[in-house]
């Protein structure tokens, strides 16, 4: 494989693809520290229009509601996904039927488990907001908290587990003895994953915020704001919902020692 | 611990998966097969009229033309992608993780933020429109945001990272002896990647174009923001039956054939990689 390759043609292969997919990033974030804010003319560097997002209630309210949803949803996903991986990887027997359920909310397209949800809120008169987006966003963090936990068990020693119980633990001691603080370092990578996804999510919290104004996330925040133009504000709040999430991710990565997710 | 007790730490997470999925995906298929009701609300009588509606020549041409901009940026996004991934694993050794970090990185930031960053650079007072002056080009540029072109364009930006760690798996497993035989042999650098790499790495291809393809197929986002208003996709029609059209029956009807479109293909992918993966413990 390495043999063969041309050293200059992989090169430029490199700095192509590498370009694309941070020159996009880096104008936003080049742009946002613009004095005059438009991607025409460089007039200076000023940090106004981080001043501008602070004062702009709009959005200081919806990062104040991606904040709440983010962490109770977090919470009870990280909660339910750690007992889940336990349990599934306790059992020897793998059912097709269980891993279909647990992978499912992991593919399953945002659309359409966003009208699932809005449909399903609906006919049973629920009615809309934080609480529903949170209690939605728990359905996939659960699966990636559960994914992560996963991988860690693989090769996690059950033989502690057995020593344990032999020496007379009673389950729930065990797991929280033995078994949690082996697996805590997944748990918190797993939980870092689940924070970002849901300060990231839009389309299923778009479906299941309802209405009301004070329901409005920061991603439904973005979206609104794109749909009418550029603004500099834009391009500062760009830039900080970027850098938390790759500073939550890499953080992720480290404690975990793995890699990302997918990866 | 015995067999009985894994059940009890499933079960909250198990009992929420069933509530706020399960249930809510069985009621999506159900829906389709009632009427709208008068005032937008749900008539409880079957019909097969909805799924009958998708295949109406105008509503199946939205989905025919949602196949063809997610089919093209699935196949850009593999071209590239492959290409990258080759070029990762041709690295040294050392080097691969971090290159692969970086490439896989933006896939892991904010979806809006990066969509919206090619408004920044395609809008007509945007950044390559002023470079392009700034070269000296005096006349009126092509139109650039909200064509199909920048539909695609966002598509293959967001799901790049993805296509290239598909293709990397495999890639990074190749055994470097193979290719060297076929050198030996007297095959050139390019029959050797036709005929050995490219096959042999298959299952990443058909991994990366598929998921592309469904994440593109039902996107409502992209062809909102950079395909404006003017134009359709299935995600976005599909988002009209639910919070415009109040016409859900139909909406869920648009999700029921959409759904069995990415079932289908998923299929087909497992099957592929698990028939490829078959043939290469055939050779050993």
């Amino acid at each position: 494989m390495r043999a063969q390759a041309n050293p200059r043609l992989m090169l430029v292969i490199l700095s192509a693809v590498f370009a694309f997919l941070y020159i996009p990033i880096g104008v936003l974030f080049g742009l946002s520290f613009n004095e005059g804010g438009l991607p025409t003319a460089w007039t200076g560097f000023s940090v106004k229009w981080y001043g501008s997002l602070l004062a702009n209630d709009d959005i200081m309210g919806a990062a104040f509601n991606t904040l709440k949803v983010a962490v109770v949803s977090t919470v009870i996903a990280t909660v339910l996904g750690t007992l889940l991986a336990v349990g599934v990887e306790i059992r020897r027997r793998k059912g097709r039927f269980l891993e279909t359920i647990i992978f499912a909310p992991m593919i399953i397209p945002d659309i359409v488990l966003a009208i699932a949800l809005l449909s399903f809120f609906s006919l049973l008169n629920v009615t809309m907001g934080l609480h529903t987006v949170i209690v939605s966003h728990v359905v996939f963090n659960l699966a990636f908290v559960c994914s992560v936990v996963r991988a860690r068990l693989k090769t996690f020693d059950w033989s502690i587990v057995e020593a344990s119980t032999d020496l007379g633990a009673p389950t729930i001691v065990t797991l929280w003895r033995i078994v949690l603080p082996v697996l805590m370092p997944a748990v918190i990578a797993g939980a870092l994953l689940a924070f970002t996804l849901s300060v990231d999510e839009f389309i299923i919290a778009f479906f299941t915020a309802g209405a009301g104004r004070d329901s409005i996330t920061l991603p439904m925040q973005i979206y609104s704001m794109i749909r009418f133009g550029v603004t500099p504000e834009i391009n500062a709040l760009a830039t900080i919902v970027m850098t938390l999430s790759v500073i939550a991710l890499t953080l992720s990565q480290r404690i975990n020692r793995g890699r990302l997710p997918g990866q | 611990m015995q067999d009985r007790k894994p059940l009890y730490l499933m079960t909250p997470a198990l009992a929420w998966l069933t509530a706020l999925m399960v249930i809510p995906c069985v009621l999506i298929l159900v829906l389709g097969f009632f009427r709208r009701g008068l005032y937008g609300g749900i008539d409880y009588t079957f019909t097969l009229e909805n799924l009958a509606l998708v295949f109406d020549p105008l509503y199946a041409g939205i989905f025919l033309k949602s196949a063809g901009i997610a089919g093209l940026s699935a196949l850009i996004a593999v071209v590239i992608g492959y290409a990258a991934a080759y070029a990762i694993a041709a690295a040294p050794a050392r080097r691969q993780p971090v290159l692969l970090f970086f490439a896989v990185l933006p896939f892991w930031s904010n979806y809006l933020v990066r969509t919206y960053a090619w408004i920044v650079l395609l809008n007509r007072e945007g950044l390559i429109a002023s470079f392009a002056h700034w070269l000296g080009y005096e006349g009126e540029l092509p139109r650039m945001l909200y064509t199909e072109s920048a539909v695609v364009i966002g598509l293959v930006y967001n799901y790049l990272p993805f296509v290239i760690l598909a293709c990397y798996a495999p890639l990074s497993r190749l055994n470097p002896e193979i290719a060297e035989a076929s050198r030996d042999l007297g095959g050139s650098g390019w029959t050797t990647f036709r005929r050995i790499t490219l096959p042999m790495t298959v299952p990443g291809i058909a991994t990366g174009f598929v998921f592309v393809f469904v994440l593109s197929i039902g996107n409502f986002v992209t062809p909102a923001l950079l395909g404006g208003g003017q134009f359709q996709m299935i995600g976005n029609l599909i988002y009209a039956q639910f919070l415009t059209a109040n016409d859900w029956p139909f909406g869920a009807a648009l999700s029921m054939v959409l759904i069995a479109i990415m079932m289908g293909l998923l299929t087909l992918q497992t099957f592929a990689s698990e028939r490829a993966s078959g043939a290469r413990h055939e050779e050993t």
